[in-house]
């Protein structure tokens, strides 16, 4: 029996419409409730000792942020990452809820891994949602038994890492996962363009890539298979298929994307920050903390993201949070892992480009990093603070301006191009489920 | 905060790349760019002085200095230059290659390189056959390292003994009666004259007459470069070192092994797709060989390659009789040339190949006597 009170912060909750000071009192890893400043009852018996107070005068109390999008690389490979460390990171970084893709090794296509992964021996300090494997082993030919896995526990299906390249399949994926309701999320890549018989792209396709003598993943690749993808949603629009796409990097799918909302389908879109801040030109030298699937863009492409997040075309904003080991990423560019780490340094980047410098409203951008990521997986009770949700709880000062160190993250892994990049709002406290997981200095 | 603003991107304006912290060391050649023309020049002039000094003075400039050359791909040409260059300045040398080291048990190439530096390497030549290795390379060690050779992307030393070799046959005498940039092309030396009688096989030493480069070098001369742009690390490093000296360069060959892009590299490219015309406006030709083992699954009907972009005999003789003919090396011939113009007056095929020693000498000794001021030598 534990009860935790939230005081005198600025509650920021878009999916509840509230924006104004307000005293939260949490308790059983519930919102039991929420008053104007000094006007908490506290009843249902808590009071006195069994109360800690967290402090928030000056700081903004939101939804705990939700990472539609991360890989935590267990089961098989602990050594760039675990549950415990990922999940670590993520309260670091404000997230309370995490959706871990599919491609671990093995490949989490049953329900015994989706289990495994949210057994208490995962020592997981934030909530993970495992994203389950479309196909078998993510191969892109038979599709799992999506019932099965949603009855332990996947809140989506994914091949991500891979295409799920196949018209037939990827109807049958569609189809199937609408019955069960849940979302398909598509890697986007005609990795019959991007990867050769001896060769793999490993940057965008352009006058960078052919100047750095390197193979190119033009846009095509992209923004071909989303649009297949729609196409294929447009037919099975009797069956509220919903298509999520991955990671879109690239105008020409996002205009894809645009278009079929515009029609009336179920597809949405994330993008991750490293797609709406850099572009290819960061590869610099072979730096391989700028390799990333799908790879950085033109300029270009790049504005089209940040200007799809201002126009609303973009649901959710994700990390694509992919650890890889310090030696795993000290090769030749060709031959390094793709992925960077995001966890620690979503919200940090948000702030700093989204709200301070493009005015976007700060309830706009916890709504990408919360309410909007769990409408897209139905996470229900979560993304909002009302009485009854869960007490996923962020409490960040949003003024607060720092410098991000990769080498004192909470990740096993420390492989992002953002070291050393200005950040604007700090995380003070990350609360999951009515237990602090993160005190932030 | 004022939510009434329209946001737009154009409010937002994420920073752009950090410039490169590369060469970290000043010994070092990872770029043909990374050279300013004052360097280019003094390369140049060491090359020739160093060639025609006494070996046996010149052996003690690098005495007992120890040079490693790592390679892993095969090489003939870059791999017996460096080491004669090195050698006759009087560095120890020692080759590591793939397929004869712990490479071939999966070290990496950051522990290879630091195992010879540990051994008391001093520089490290090294050929890969991934793009940016060097700089890899370079970054572990941070020992000056010369690039001869990364994967698709860059092959400094070759551009420099292709400009060495250019320059001995620009006829300064011509160039200025014609001081002017486009009034009409350079005349280039008479390749028989120079050559005399001597056949290709022992050409006759035709050193340069100019070591001083500026940008107006090579202006009113247009290098025509053919065949497999797309995977030549040779194009790449000429196209980036020959248009900072005022030479125009030309890009020849079919679409998927010249991508139009490909005349974005920098400024002074263009793409002439007809080779009659190309040859037409040249005074150097540049040809390449088709590289099989990059090819990789690329549909390519060698025929119709051969009837549209092989340097013939005739072809030469018509539409460019004064203009000499380089390649890099190795030759297939019957594919991109013949074997006749292979062997021809205009070829200074070996020419480019023997200007490798001397180009080399050149960047081995700046690579060593920069790591001296630097204080590095282990």
């Amino acid at each position: 029996m534990t009860a935790l009170v939230i005081r005198g912060g600025h509650l920021i909750d878009p999916a509840a419409g509230v924006d104004g000071l307000k005293d939260i009192l949490l308790k059983d890893g519930r919102v039991a409730e929420i008053a104007g400043p000094g006007k908490l009852k506290l009843t249902n018996g808590a009071s006195g000792p069994d109360i800690q107070t967290i402090d928030a005068t000056g700081l903004t109390v939101a939804p705990g942020l939700i990472d539609m999008h991360v890989h935590l690389r267990e089961p098989g490979q602990g050594y760039k990452e675990t549950i415990a460390s990922g999940t670590a990171a993520a309260a670091a970084g404000g997230f309370t809820s995490v959706a871990a893709m599919p491609n671990t090794r093995p490949v989490n296509d049953s329900p015994e891994i989706t289990r495994w992964m949210q057994a208490p021996e995962r020592e997981a300090v934030v909530r993970v949602f495992p994203i389950a494997a479309a196909t078998r082993g993510s191969k892109g030919e038979a599709i799992n038994d999506f019932a099965a896995l949603k009855s332990a526990g996947a809140v989506a299906v994914s091949d991500d890492g891979l295409p799920i390249l196949k018209d037939s399949v990827m109807r049958e994926t569609l189809a199937a996962a609408a019955r069960v309701g849940l979302s398909v999320i598509q890697h986007a890549e005609d990795t019959r363009i991007t990867h050769g018989s001896a060769w793999v792209a490993s940057m965008n396709a352009g006058p960078t890539a052919f100047r750095l003598g390197l193979r190119g993943w033009p846009n095509e690749a992209e923004s071909t298979i989303v649009e297949r993808d729609i196409r294929l949603v447009q037919e099975l629009r009797d069956a509220r298929a919903h298509l999520h796409v991955a990671h879109i990097s690239t105008a020409a799918a996002l205009a894809a994307v645009r278009q079929a909302r515009r029609n009336g389908l179920r597809v949405t879109c994330e993008v991750t920050p490293h797609h709406f801040l850099l572009t290819e030109e960061h590869v610099g030298l072979y730096s391989t903390n700028a390799k990333m699937c799908p790879p950085l863009r033109s300029a270009a492409d790049r504005d089209a993201m940040l200007e799809a997040i201002l126009d609303g075309v973009v649901d959710a904003i994700a990390t694509d949070h992919a650890p890889h080991a310090v030696h795993e990423k000290e090769v030749e560019f060709e031959n390094a892992p793709n992925g960077i780490t995001g966890l620690e340094t979503a919200l940090g980047l948000s702030l700093r480009w989204l709200y301070n410098e493009g005015k976007l409203p700060l309830g706009r951008i916890l709504s990408l990093l919360s309410a909007q990521p769990a409408a897209l997986l139905n996470l229900k009770g979560r993304g909002t603070l009302t009485v009854g949700s869960f007490a996923d709880v962020v409490v960040f000062d949003p003024k607060a301006e720092w410098t991000y160190n990769a080498r004192q993250t909470r990740s096993k892994s420390r492989n992002t191009p953002f070291d050393g990049w200005a950040m604007q709002g700090k995380v003070r406290c990350t609360i999951s489920e009515g237990r602090i997981a993160y005190v932030g200095g | 905060m004022s939510p009434s603003a329209t946001p737009t991107r154009r409010q937002i304006h994420p920073p752009p790349a950090p410039a490169s912290l590369f060469p970290y060391h000043p010994g070092s050649l990872l770029s043909a760019s990374d050279l300013t023309l004052p360097e280019i020049s003094h390369i140049l002039a060491r090359a020739t002085a160093l060639e025609n000094q006494d070996p046996l003075t010149r052996d003690r400039i690098l005495a007992k200095r120890r040079v490693a050359l790592l390679f892993y791909e095969s090489s003939t040409r870059t791999r017996t230059s460096f080491e004669l260059a090195a050698k006759g300045l009087g560095a120890d040398t020692t080759l590591v290659s793939s397929l004869s080291s712990s490479i071939e048990k999966g070290e990496t190439l950051k522990d290879t390189g630091l195992t010879l530096r540990a051994l008391g390497a001093e520089t490290i030549i090294l050929r890969h056959n991934s793009s940016g290795a060097a700089w890899l390379l370079e970054a572990e060690t941070r020992l000056p390292i010369l690039n001869a050779g990364d994967g698709m992307h860059e092959h400094p030393t070759q551009a420099l003994l292709d400009l060495r070799t250019i320059l001995a046959h620009l006829d300064p005498a011509t160039k200025a009666r014609h001081p002017e940039r486009d009034k009409g092309p350079v005349i280039l030396s008479d390749r028989s004259a120079a050559q005399g009688v001597e056949g290709p096989a022992s050409p006759a030493p035709t050193p340069p007459r100019i070591d001083q480069v500026t940008p107006e070098t090579l202006s009113g001369v247009t290098v025509t470069i053919v065949g497999d742009i797309l995977h030549s690390r040779v194009a790449r490093s000429n196209m980036l070192l020959l248009p900072r000296l005022g030479a125009r360069v030309l890009l020849c060959g079919p679409k998927e092994l010249l991508p139009e892009l490909a005349a974005q590299v920098g400024p002074g490219i263009e793409i002439e797709r007809n080779f009659e015309a190309a040859l037409r406006q040249s005074q150097v030709v540049m040809m390449l060989r088709i590289q099989a083992e990059r090819l990789a699954g690329m549909q390519l009907d060698l025929e119709e390659y051969k009837a549209n972009y092989q340097l013939t005999g005739p072809r030469l003789a018509t539409q460019a009789p004064s203009a000499i003919v380089m390649h890099p090396g190795p030759i297939i011939r019957g594919l991109e040339v013949t074997a006749g113009v292979a062997d021809g007056v205009q070829s200074v095929i070996l020419e480019q190949v023997r200007n490798g020693v001397a180009i080399r000498m050149a960047v081995v000794e700046r690579a060593l006597l920069a790591a001296n001021q630097q204080g590095a030598r282990p």
